[in-house]
């Protein structure tokens, strides 16, 4: 906090102390025991509602104490307390964050990668392995996988009778899988539309931050809010493939390395879609009613827009290797 | 400006980064002390052959809360901690470049750790299938308490992801105006690129620890070759983390040596330039050579020459910095206080573990090797007389500039020999027990290995009881220690530290020093 020191204001940023970050770790720590005893119990099979209760109050404390630490920074900035050097830590911040963030993506994406071009083929017998006439024989990979290699050797039974094979759980494949329909499909291809309103959502973003630039208020509002309903139909129609992939094509997390790729991966991104959303929601309400933003300075809509984006490229990435490739 | 805080609250709501920095080097300690007292269960219950002391399961509870702890709790928080103190000071900042969010960094570590040593009580008892936690072991032959593990690693990653992006936007930020990247100190360097590995490869733990969540609860099959997946991948997994890893802990030992060895030989450090250099290549390589602790899992051949060759590519610029250190003592006017004792012993301990690590890069004699006391041998020759006695070092080094008292030297002094004889005797012996076969990870052991084995335990022990000496020794200095002023502890030390008065005041360069 900028004391005054002989008049003369120190250049540098140095906060007061601060009990933001004591109650996040705390509320941290409710989350991870929390869900880590719940799902516990949930294994155990003796669940009861209140075992998630520790979970619920700690995502509760967090979204509280987050909020308070936001609004306590967009406070000091108001006030004109943020250097421009802070400023620019601010960003860098952001910008590591989303690289980090890339990595979280890239070891699923690693692991797609691995299981299609390695994994897969090895249990069909390629290469020195025995793996196929010893332990799954009849397996034949193809991707995406109908039939896993339990499937292949006729059921769970079939591997607990075998032994030596560990039996953790029942892995069989779905009854139809989520590609390329082909082109003659596409109109009724929900990830193309998903696609065309993610990439179209990112485009409107640059509007609204072109419009931001130009101190064109009524245009920001506008565009971002164009911005946000793409998004949240992105998320219904998200909704709405789960929903398929469950009802109708009985594609499960547990079926096989399939349906844990796909809903892996095309969770987190869904979960990072709504977390980008709500991020950009409070902006949107920031500049509707408390007329936040101007010209030079408006760092929480610019984070929030490389997030956004951030999230984009990732879908693009993730049609081309789940959906099509 | 503010002073500190009184009482609890000013740690509690710390954002002075010496205040944070502190408070790492404290917490790391205390795991430290954990950690080795899980050590000394291991090497009590592996006196004798046969089985004394404990089961084999809580045995194996150990070896893994032991590596677990060491890890995690001890080496990396301590390097945490150094940065957090010196590298603000080092380059002319008043302080991390996003204090608040440096103290959420700290404050998540104790509970953490809280949840993983707790798990030691919990039915089932605690992880039991080591440091790396290898599927199906941490899966579906896993203990409960795997559960608690993997939430509590999860909070660790989220510590160093914000604390490496913090000392990232410190570096590149808050530098003085003149301090240009070339003129930085080296260990501010080395943590520089320590920081983009954490942050590269944390979220890669991340992934693989959520893999096995969903593998026990939710039914996915990544680790299962049942549903089409693949046991090997999570080892892909976690050694694309690990081996970054291991760098993330022994670059800032680096850093810290590049300091200390120019100060006590008073001659600058020779090849400053090839010393960031190398850090650079040895942080690429370190992303392309991980199948290296695979090689006896069944890869095909043209995996297994790969990842040989570009393990052994490491040394190159790793021996350049060993000829730096060297070379900057050739003709120095050396004198071998305790800093320094420990960083010489770091060189050269260092590098033995570096040889050891080049013959365990070669394939087929790994298929020896693997998995016996060499490797033990190998990685604590880097991880102890690697990293922890480069932390030591640090400590003896900037303790007088932190609490503006002198240590007491004689027993400085004491406590390296100590160290260096206890730790040699515990793992020097080990070199020889895995080649002759001696599996590690196991309470038992054949009758052959007795003789060596009972040397490792006392060296273990000798080495347990240094730690306690340094403990004494810095509790001494910071209530009793000899008070010195001096701006320069060390007569020909360089760096922006030691133009600032000791004690350091609570706040420093509230406004830029002018850098020559
Ligand atoms: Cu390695």
């Amino acid at each position: 906090m900028a004391h005054k020191e002989d008049g003369a204001t120190p250049r540098y940023y140095v906060p007061a102390r601060s009990s933001m970050a004591i109650f996040s770790a705390t509320a941290l720590a409710m989350i991870a025991l929390g869900a880590a005893s719940g799902m516990n119990s949930m294994r155990a099979a003796n669940a009861s509602g209140g075992d998630w209760l520790l979970l619920y109050a700690g995502l509760i404390a967090l979204a509280i104490t987050l909020a308070c630490w936001f609004s306590l920074t967009i406070r000091e900035n108001l006030k004109g307390m943020n250097s421009e050097q802070l400023k620019v830590s601010y960003r860098i911040g952001m910008q590591w964050f989303i690289f980090s963030e890339v990595m979280f993506f890239a070891a699923f994406f690693g692991v797609l990668f691995y299981v299609r071009t390695l994994a897969g083929p090895w249990l069909s017998g390629d290469g020195a392995g025995v793996m196929n006439t010893l332990l799954w024989p009849g397996f034949d990979y193809a991707w995406p996988l109908m039939d896993t290699p339990q499937d292949a050797i006729g059921g769970v039974k079939e591997q607990a009778k075998a032994g030596f094979l560990a039996n953790n759980g029942e892995h069989t494949g779905p009854a139809r899988n989520m590609s390329f329909p082909g082109w003659e499909n596409l109109l009724h291809w929900l990830p193309f539309w998903n696609t065309t309103l993610l990439v179209l959502s990112s485009i409107w973003l640059e509007f609204a931050h072109h419009s931001l630039k130009k101190g064109n208020r009524k245009g920001f509002n506008f565009w971002l809010a164009l911005t946000l309903i793409f998004g949240f139909v992105f998320v219904y129609l998200q909704y709405l493939e789960y929903h398929e992939a469950y009802v109708d094509y009985g594609l499960y997390l547990n079926s096989g390395i399939y349906g844990a790729t796909f809903f892996m991966l095309t969770g987190f991104h869904g979960f990072h879609v709504i977390m980008g959303a709500g991020i950009l929601t409070v902006q949107f309400f920031r500049s509707i009613m408390k007329k936040h933003f101007t010209k030079e300075d408006h760092f929480g809509f610019e984070a929030a827009s490389w997030y956004w984006h951030f999230v984009d490229v990732v879908w693009i990435f993730l049609v081309a290797v789940v959906y099509v490739y | 400006m503010a002073g500190p805080d009184k009482g609890f609250s000013r740690w509690l709501l710390a954002t002075n980064h010496k205040d944070i920095g502190a408070l790492y080097l404290w917490f790391s300690f205390a795991m430290f002390l954990i950690g080795g007292s899980f050590a000394m269960i291991i090497r009590a219950e592996l006196f004798q052959p046969g089985l004394q002391l404990v089961e084999p399961n809580f045995f194996n509870q150990m070896t893994t809360m032991h590596g677990l702890v060491m890890v995690f709790g001890a080496i990396m928080p301590a390097f945490v901690g150094l940065a957090n103190y010196m590298i603000p000071i080092m380059i002319g900042a008043p302080d991390m470049a996003l204090p608040r969010m440096n103290n959420l960094s700290f404050w998540i570590l104790p509970f953490a750790f809280a949840i993983l040593v707790s798990s030691l009580f919990m039915e089932g008892g605690a992880p039991n299938f080591g440091w790396t936690f290898y599927a199906p072991l941490s899966t579906t032959y896993a203990p409960p308490s795997v559960t608690f593990f993997i939430f509590g690693v999860h909070l660790m990653g989220i510590s160093s992801i914000m604390g490496a992006i913090n000392i990232v936007a410190t570096i590149f930020n808050l530098r003085a105006p003149g301090m240009t990247l070339m003129k930085m100190p080296l260990f501010v360097w080395t943590w520089l690129i320590t920081a983009f590995l954490l942050i590269a490869v944390m979220p890669v733990l991340a992934g693989a620890v959520t893999m096995m969540l969903m593998d026990i609860h939710f039914g996915t099959s990544f680790f299962s070759a049942a549903g089409g997946g693949d046991p090997v991948l999570f080892q892909h997994i976690f050694w694309f983390f690990g081996h970054p890893e291991v760098y993330i802990i022994i670059l800032p030992a680096f850093g810290v040596v590049s300091e200390i060895i120019p100060t006590f030989s008073r001659k600058p450090l020779f090849g400053y330039a090839s010393m960031v250099y190398a850090t650079a290549a040895i942080a690429f390589l370190s992303f392309i050579v991980w199948a290296h602790h695979m090689f006896t899992v069944g890869m095909p051949l043209v995996g297994e020459l790969y990842f040989m060759w570009a393990t052994m590519l490491i040394a190159v610029p790793t021996a350049a910095k060993v000829f730096n250190w060297i070379t900057t003592m050739f003709k120095g006017s050396l004198t071998f206080e305790t800093p320094m004792l420990f960083s010489i012993a770091f060189v050269f301990l260092f590098t033995l573990g570096g040889l050891t690590g080049l013959m365990l890069a070669i394939a087929p004699a790994d298929m020896q090797y693997h998995d016996s006391y060499f490797v033990v041998a190998h990685f604590h020759y880097t991880m102890v007389a690697g990293a922890i006695f480069s932390i030591s070092a640090s400590v003896y080094y900037w303790l007088p500039k932190w609490c503006g008292r002198m240590y007491n030297e004689t027993m400085g002094k004491v406590h390296f020999w100590i160290a260096f004889l206890g730790f040699n005797l515990t793992f020097f012996p080990q070199h020889f027990l895995g080649l002759a076969g001696m599996p590690r990870r196991i309470p038992d052991y054949s009758i052959q290995f007795a003789d060596f084995n009972m040397i490792s335990s006392i060296g273990a022990f000798i080495y347990g009881l240094a730690q306690l000496i340094f403990l004494f020794n810095i509790i001494r200095t910071i209530y009793f220690g000899e008070k010195t002023t001096k701006e320069q502890t060390w007569e020909s030390a360089r760096g922006l530290e030691w133009t600032l008065p000791s004690p350091l005041p609570f706040h420093t360069f509230e406004r830029p020093p002018s850098i020559k």
